[in-house]
């Protein structure tokens, strides 16, 4: 019971951290219905400027952390203003493809030796690891900190979009571009605005990727993109609750199949439910089916 | 208004011959009068996940050259040196490249077994001789037939799994064992295989065998696993980043095991305090009080300023073996160069003299290595 106890935990810290990408994923696509693909490499970044930020600017973590969400948040608008925002009335397939362009763009530029190098590095944390046994399981001071940092990332993004006025604008946006700006918002910033949030929380989530899993390379950002975006579609793409169910199912599946049926299963048996669930509900766990707008 | 067109015409002819003059002075320029020229290339992941083996690697293949002054019998010798990144896709470009464009008789290289598995396929293909310093996984030289082309200058995986699953067995006192490897990689899943095999013939028990792939990063519900079984001895027969990763993990999980693990840790760059009390096996080792090994680390100590790893002695080694072949030879003809190679006999390197079995592979010993206090301790010979 306490190995099983200790395997969702486990679970749980990987859970999280799909979240904390998928929750930026999810966001993009609820206004702009656009998969962006570079999400992963942003969260790259982010891990990249954070260990910058305490091992080598000698930042305090949560500062470097703070940091490495603004640099972000900055190259998120970056790239919805040069990328995609000339595209904006094209068609969706045109802007995916963009969107792929910039992410094969991050991975190699940032490759590049002035830049951060081709090469992997390892991560010295910021601060000691501290366990604590509860009934037989332990827990670490890394998983309680993912765990805090990925329900106040909820809870203040349903907040921002549910109760504020730029949330109004950014629900305004997402249902018709026209018919928003004839009603006074700004739909440039609005956009702008969400791709910046967006970018903030993936390199949020991959500060602390690289804190947890403490090795880091500028192609980290593929499989874990992946698979939070998987997550997203698995809880209902564009609902923000819905991409922390599907990224906690997702996480809890993997290290499930890892540890009580075969390791060599894990991406199959998570990648299974997936189309499992979209099989039987197309929209995603939590996902409504809307009437096709004519 | 004609006179300025015809100008303008031998202006952009005169132009273009320039350029393709150009192009041809770029690429073989460099030969002195009087003497024939001998292409070799490198293939080496100089960047990447394994960039330490690279570096090392290509340290040692200029040395060896510049000892030689790039010449050897009457050839004067032209370098090509290329990165694969440790990705086969890449290997196999380069390999193209260097074969078809830059016309290369020999290539050293690649380091891996992953790289060099699938470009001795395209070595043996062109007839061009292969010499990898340290591409362990059997499959290298031999698969479904000869490759007659391929030659390397360590020993083979078969070999070192059992080397270490005896010294866990007998040194160590283990009865139990669990693996991790990377499902993708020939590499560790050779080794992962001769390891099991010895172990379990010799009386140990497998607790575990757990498989990952290259992108994974969290090891977490499987170590726990293994925490749970507590085995004696945990092998993780992967490159120093990925050892180094599960390491520092599992010792989070409370795992208390000894680690083993292959020539694949030896880098400065392994993490020295996760690992530390590990053992891996090695293809030599710098406190080897042999005189050849002591000059070949004062050497390149003076010039790099650190103990040279295996991968560099290795490199070293190789490319000595195919001047030698070369200078046997006569002849930039690979058919030629493979001959000479084959006929080699107990021809003296830093890692041991040489003489190739009908299957390119040499006969050695290994080394085997502790991890402690930050260095490598040597610990013990094991011939085979």
């Amino acid at each position: 019971m306490d190995y099983f106890m200790e395997q969702v935990i486990n679970g749980l810290q990987l859970g999280l951290v799909y979240a904390l990408i998928a929750l930026g994923y999810t966001m993009v696509y609820g206004i702009v219905k656009l998969i962006n693909f570079a999400h992963g490499d942003v969260f790259m970044v982010g891990a990249f400027i954070g260990y910058f930020g305490f091992s080598s600017w000698g930042l305090p973590w949560p500062l470097a952390i703070l940091v490495s969400a603004l640099c972000c948040a900055c190259l998120g608008m970056l790239i919805e203003r040069i990328a995609y925002r000339p595209l904006r009335y094209a068609t969706r397939i045109v802007a995916l493809i963009s969107a792929i362009g910039v992410s094969f763009f991050l991975e190699y530029f940032c490759s590049l030796k002035f830049m951060f190098g081709p090469n992997y590095r390892v991560v010295q944390r910021p601060f000691d690891e501290v366990y604590w046994s509860i009934g037989g399981v332990t827990i670490s001071n890394i998983q309680v900190l993912i765990f805090c940092t990925a329900v106040c990332m909820l809870v203040g993004l349903q907040y921002l979009v549910m109760r504020t006025k730029m949330g109004a604008a950014m629900r305004t946006v997402s249902f018709d571009h026209d018919t928003a700006r004839l009603m006074g918002v700004n739909v440039d910033r609005t956009i702008s605005f969400t791709f910046g949030i967006g970018a903030a929380l993936a390199a949020v989530g991959g500060v602390l990727y690289a804190i947890a899993y403490p090795q880091i390379w500028t192609f980290m950002g593929i499989m874990p993109g992946l698979k939070a975006f998987t997550a997203a579609v698995l809880g209902g793409i564009g609902l923000i609750p819905g991409a922390m169910l599907g990224a906690l199912i997702m996480g809890q599946a993997e290290v499930m199949t890892a540890a009580f049926i075969s390791s060599q299963l894990r991406d199959a048996i998570a990648f299974s439910i997936l189309i499992l669930v979209l099989l039987v509900r197309p929209c995603g766990i939590l996902g409504k089916t809307q009437p096709e707008k004519v | 208004m004609r006179v300025s067109k015809w100008v303008a015409l031998i202006t952009v002819i005169l132009f273009s011959m320039s350029i393709i003059a150009g192009c041809g002075g770029g690429s073989g320029g460099t030969t002195p009068a009087g003497g024939e020229e001998i292409r070799i290339g490198l293939i080496a992941p100089l960047t990447g996940d394994v960039k330490t083996f690279g570096e090392s690697v290509k340290n040692a293949f200029e040395m060896a050259m510049e000892e030689v002054d790039y010449k050897v019998g009457d050839f004067t010798i032209k370098v090509f040196i290329e990165d694969d990144r440790n990705m086969a896709t890449e290997a196999v470009n380069v390999a193209d490249k260097l074969i078809t464009q830059n016309k290369v008789s020999a290539i050293v290289g690649s380091v891996t077994s992953s790289s060099t598995i699938p470009i001795s396929e395209v070595a043996q293909a062109n007839s061009v001789v292969l010499i990898t310093p340290t591409a362990t996984n059997p499959k290298v030289t031999v698969d479904a037939a000869r490759k007659d082309f391929v030659f390397r200058a360590c020993f083979i995986d078969p070999f070192q799994g059992t080397v270490a699953a005896r010294f866990a067995l007998t040194e160590l006192n283990a009865k139990t064992a669990a693996v991790l490897y990377d499902q993708g990689n020939d590499y560790t899943i050779g080794l992962k295989d001769f390891f099991k095999e010895s172990f379990v013939a010799g009386g140990g028990q497998m607790l575990a065998e757990e498989a990952y792939t290259k992108n994974d990063t969290d090891f977490s519900a499987v170590l726990t696993r293994i925490a749970q079984q507590k085995p004696d001895v945990l092998f993780l027969p992967d490159y120093y980043q990925k050892a180094s990763l599960i390491g520092k993990q599992a010792r989070d999980k409370g795992i208390t095991a000894t680690f083993v693990g292959g020539d694949g840790w030896d880098s400065p760059e392994l993490d020295f305090v996760a690992m530390d009390g590990g053992y891996h096996t090695n293809h030599y080792s710098a406190d080897d009080p042999r005189p050849e090994v002591q000059e070949w680390v004062a050497k390149y100590t003076a010039k790099h300023g650190q103990t040279p790893d295996a991968l560099g002695t290795l490199a070293y080694d190789a490319t000595k073996l195919l001047l030698k072949a070369i200078e046997d030879a006569g002849s930039t003809d690979p058919a030629a160069i493979r001959d000479a190679m084959k006929a080699l006999n107990g021809f003296g390197v830093v890692s041991g003299s040489i003489t190739f079995d009908e299957n390119g592979n040499p006969i050695k010993s290994a080394a085997i290595l502790q991890i402690k206090d930050g260095t490598q301790k040597f610990i013990t010979i094991v011939n085979p």
